[in-house]
């Protein structure tokens, strides 16, 4: 691109050709970028852009790279192809920590997504007043350190914690125990977490996208006689589209990338009952010194969480045509 | 009792029902740490007085002057520099077409469903002795610093960009005849008007960055002097939570404040940052 210097007008041709800015209009069906051609973005793009790619887009290939190795972290690497993924198929261990991710994702994204609508759908028909102090507390979670949040939840889930005192007020005293050190409760126990962490967020992008749906739409439901159920389905629903598949990319990303509440309630116990695959690939790295097969698991968790994006995000886009 | 009074009664007593399920488990903690030791608290623990003993305890035990000094200097440095670079990388999107532009912007676009838990191993090596530099950044500031700031270019861009979208382009066509370089149009056109844009920006970063725990726990746990907040936190729950918990709760109160008390000042730029930024695109 020798010849690529501003001239007085700024009215040069497109550097990528004559057709291209025609090309490209087409594919953007009509619309473009606002401003005109000017590399000179590039001196603005550039500085973030290093940042972005040594320290997240080089180190994420650099796993992979990783991942082709045996290696105990302190002496040679000695390469064995794919067999860390071979081994990461059979190992029972990680394929548990995935299933404890998937239940999760049950408790962090759809629990608070249901949630959060039916809670929308029941507030939708009354103007709220005072509706930013229950903005504000509702997604109070959201702020709080993991680490924090976990200190909060091991004393209610303690043998003689809130629940549990709770529990035996109400005449359940037959129910406690200690939460997080059950073998069948533990990890329900974490998911509970997710849920309260998250159904705030839910609610709150759904009241706010209940708030833009036009009112028209409501009193032309109720002209024609659709009762409360029906009108969520006919209206609500519709129109919390975007909404709602944002909150399920967020939720469930959340799920699969849990470290800072899993690491410091359980740490993976009782027994592995809570291990997931952020919290296997720690252990295997950091604590068993199997740093290739570490990358291996990271490398996995990593094409989950991309194609479970790209998942919800097509499904999202095929309803909008449909 | 008309239907319509019912039913706004109804709503009141559902969104009051979780505002307290949402506040409990804040509030049950805070109650555990205003008693001490000696209370043998269990069940409810609600303060009969207000004792601080167990954060004075917990803040001197818990070594807290160096885990704030350490998560103030990463999580501002962490601000400063991606709030710059993301003023930049926003401008350029939001307001100029260059070549790669829609190959490069989906690229950082991809870092907010990033899975940053897959970069902490190369990290951790590389850091411990830099390719080519041979820099040794393990357990010091710069092993968070750096990471961060690329984690925050993300979000940064697609919100700054958002923002310079919405400026009206004659401003920027005016200022243009009027003969002002592209850093004059930014500097003294754009900018003026973007500081709320950039508040909110910076608070959420902000937050993160305080909140972050496994980084610190991979790249600077073999440092006391350099540990964050909510890694002393970690590691003072592990040991002192069997001995007392009013401390170790008194110990996640103090790592909560600073964000807490921010937030109930400027919860509009929070909440707005955390959907407006999910939906905009």
């Amino acid at each position: 691109m020798a010849v690529d210097e501003p001239t007085a007008h700024d009215a040069r041709p497109d550097p990528a050709g004559p057709g291209a800015r025609r090309r490209r209009r087409r594919r953007r069906g009509g619309g473009r970028a606002p401003g005109d051609p000017r590399n000179i973005g590039w001196l603005y793009v550039l500085p973030g852009l290093a940042f972005y790619v040594l320290f997240t887009l080089a180190p994420l290939l650099h796993t992979v790279y990783y991942s082709l190795f045996d290696w105990d972290g302190l002496t040679g690497k000695t390469w064995v192809g794919l067999a860390n993924y071979s081994e990461a198929l059979r190992d029972e261990v990680l394929r548990d920590a995935f299933v404890h991710s998937a239940i999760l994702i049950v408790y962090y994204a759809v629990f608070p997504v249901i949630i959060g609508l039916l809670l929308t759908a029941a507030l939708t028909r009354t103007v709220i007043r005072g509706f930013r102090f229950f903005r504000t507390t509702l997604f109070l979670p959201q702020l709080i350190a993991g680490v924090v949040i976990a200190q909060a939840w091991t004393w209610i889930y303690a043998s003689d914690g809130p629940l549990n005192r709770a529990l035996e007020l109400v005449g359940l005293g037959s129910l406690v125990r200690p939460w997080l050190g059950d073998f069948t409760w533990a990890l329900p126990s974490i998911g509970a977490i997710g849920s309260w962490v998250t159904f705030g967020l839910c609610m709150v992008l759904f009241i706010a996208g209940v708030q833009k749906i036009p009112t028209s739409l409501y009193d032309a439901a109720r002209v024609d006689g659709a009762g409360p159920v029906r009108e969520f389905f006919a209206v609500t629903l519709p129109g919390l589209r975007d909404e709602i598949l944002v909150a399920f990319v967020l939720t469930t990303i959340n799920a699969l990338r849990s470290f800072d509440i899993v690491y410091n309630t359980t740490a993976g116990g009782p027994g592995g009952e809570t291990l997931v695959p952020s919290m296997y690939m720690y252990q295997n790295a950091f604590l068993y010194n199997r740093v290739g097969y570490a990358a291996a698991i990271a490398t996995v968790l990593a094409i989950a969480i991309f194609a479970l994006a790209a998942i919800v995000l097509r499904i999202g886009s095929r309803d909008e045509r449909a | 009792m008309t239907a319509g009074r019912l039913e706004r009664v109804g709503t009141y007593v559902v969104l009051c029902t979780f505002a307290v399920l949402a506040l409990y488990p804040v509030l049950s903690i805070l109650f555990l740490a205003l008693h001490r030791k000696t209370d043998l608290v269990t069940g409810f623990a609600f303060p009969t007085r207000i004792d601080l003993s167990s954060f004075e305890a917990a803040w001197s035990e818990g070594n807290f002057a160096t885990g704030f000094k350490s998560s103030f200097i990463v999580a501002a440095t962490v601000t400063v520099v991606s709030a710059i670079l993301s003023i930049g990388t926003g401008y350029a999107f939001g307001t100029m077409r260059f070549t790669g532009d829609r190959i490069v912007f989906p690229i950082i676009l991809l870092g907010i469903i990033f899975p940053y838990e897959a970069t902490v191993i190369p990290l951790y090596y590389d850091f411990q002795d830099v390719p080519i530099l041979h820099w040794h950044l393990l357990n010091t500031y710069w092993a968070l610093i750096l990471p961060q700031i690329g984690q925050s270019i993300a979000f940064g861009t697609f919100w700054m960009r958002a923002f310079f979208r919405s400026t009206p382009r004659s401003l920027i066509e005016a200022a243009r005849i009027d003969g002002a370089t592209s850093f004059g149009v930014l500097w003294r056109v754009l900018l003026p008007q973007a500081w709320p844009a950039v508040l909110t920006m910076s608070l959420l970063v902000f937050t993160y960055t305080w909140n972050e725990f496994l980084l610190a726990l991979v790249l600077v746990s073999g440092s006391e002097s350099h540990q964050t907040a909510p890694l002393g936190l970690s590691f003072f729950a592990g040991a002192a939570r069997a001995g007392d918990p009013t401390k170790v709760a008194a110990a996640a109160v103090l790592v909560a404040l600073p964000i807490l008390v921010v937030y109930l000042f400027l919860q509009r730029h929070f909440v707005r940052g955390m959907l407006a930024g999910a939906l905009k695109e």
